[in-house]
């Protein structure tokens, strides 16, 4: 690959979304755009970013930079944190709160093809006798369309579902369509999606009480990395909690760690007065 | 260490996954068909039986119902690995008391997570 044409790369995903892109992986840049550039009906990576200079078309440069995103997700990824979320942290909030009071509202952000959002909502349809019918808005975003329209489907691959799903609940919550798995409209209809850029202005999506943004910041310039967790901090309730990956640091004044709980995080009433 | 006996008629498949269990720090014994595996358990019951389903002489499915009757049959966790996909299969499996199941083709990732799921890592 020629140096101008990884300059242009690592340019438009590092300015549209903030994503760190090493140059000298061009085995790793080759991989995620020759699909793309065959998508696209281009003979090859270098006529694809030719047309996009001369072009500058903006729906081509944002598949770039979508195809360029880390999609790397599996059902109940460290499942613990999915029972403490179920087992405890909502049926807490939900106490908190108190009988008629406003929706509970999860964020799954960054959740890629959408596993995260449908494992949260696997647990919490499993305990809904103990949230005592409180209503609770799920959503899912990720910067990719084509993301978020594979969530949508809820259709899964076999090697997919088999990555971190107990067969138990591949019985309970999906029906077998052809050689795919299609996820159950009940749990379907739990989660609701939305392509969003996090480096956007996050204000109009309101206040969530559970944010879960879990090994998206691995791939992100740390600047970006930064404004995403503080925009993060906006959105969250005080009384909430972020939720990382389970090795991830949030290193930011805004959230403090939940003892004992690896990448659980609470808001900083300091920073939150400061701010 | 934990023993794990892997009965399937497939000698390559015995082979990969002896090595991804060996991995994991399992003790392995093989078996070539379900009769084959009920003589190694009545012998000395493994923690873990990774498991065909269609095999010649007894199938996974007989074999994990008659294991279930045998003395001390109940105490190994059995994980089916088979290409039988389909939702009748896995539920008849769970019924009869296997504690996970994979649908071939599988990796080393695979049964990692599923050994883990069935609390055996």
């Amino acid at each position: 690959m020629k140096r101008e044409d990884l300059d242009l790369i690592v340019a438009l995903s590092r300015g549209r979304a903030g994503l760190r892109i090493d140059p000298e992986k061009t085995y790793l840049i080759e991989s995620r755009l020759a699909p793309l550039a065959r998508r696209e009906g281009f003979g090859s990576i270098p006529e694809m970013l030719n047309a996009l200079r001369e072009r500058k078309e903006d729906r081509l440069a944002w598949a770039l930079v979508e195809a360029m995103t880390l999609s790397e997700t599996a059902f109940f990824r460290d499942p613990q944190v999915f029972a403490y979320l179920a087992q405890e942290v909502v049926p807490a909030l939900i106490r908190r709160r108190g009988p008629g009071a406003a929706p509970l509202r999860i964020w799954s952000a960054g959740c890629a093809t959408g596993q995260e959002p449908y494992s949260l909502a696997m647990a919490l349809h499993e305990r809904r006798r103990d949230l005592g019918g409180a209503q609770i808005d799920l959503y899912g975003s990720d910067l990719s369309e084509r993301c978020m329209e594979k969530a949508q489907s809820g259709l899964f691959t076999q090697f997919e579902v088999q990555r971190g799903l107990p067969i138990r609940q591949l019985v309970e919550h999906f029906e077998k369509q052809d050689e795919m798995w299609l996820l159950s409209p009940r749990i379907r209809q739990m989660v609701r999606w939305r392509r969003i850029n996090l480096l956007a202005d996050l204000t109009p999506l309101g206040q969530f009480d559970v944010i879960l943004c879990r090994n998206v910041g691995a791939g992100l310039e740390e600047a970006a990395r930064t404004k995403i967790l503080d925009s993060l901090a906006q959105r969250l309730a005080p009384d909430g909690m972020l939720v990382l990956g389970t090795a991830e640091t949030a290193g930011s004044e805004a959230f403090l760690p939940i003892a004992g709980r690896g990448g659980l995080y609470t808001p900083n009433p300091a920073a939150r007065a400061a701010a | 260490m934990r023993t794990c006996l892997i009965v399937d008629d497939s000698r390559v498949i015995r082979k990969v996954a002896r090595r991804i269990l060996e991995d994991l720090d399992f003790e392995i014994a093989e078996a070539g068909d379900g009769m084959e595996a009920l003589a190694w358990c009545r012998a000395a019951m493994p923690d873990a039986i990774l498991l065909d389903w269609n095999m010649p002489v007894m199938s996974g499915i007989d074999f994990l119902r008659q294991l279930r009757k045998e003395p001390g049959g109940e105490t190994p966790q059995v994980v089916f690995c088979t290409v039988e996909n389909n939702l009748d299969n896995i539920r008849q499996a769970l019924d009869a008391g296997a504690a996970e199941y994979i649908m071939k083709p599988f990796d080393g990732d695979i049964i990692e997570a599923k050994f883990a799921q069935a609390g055996l890592i």
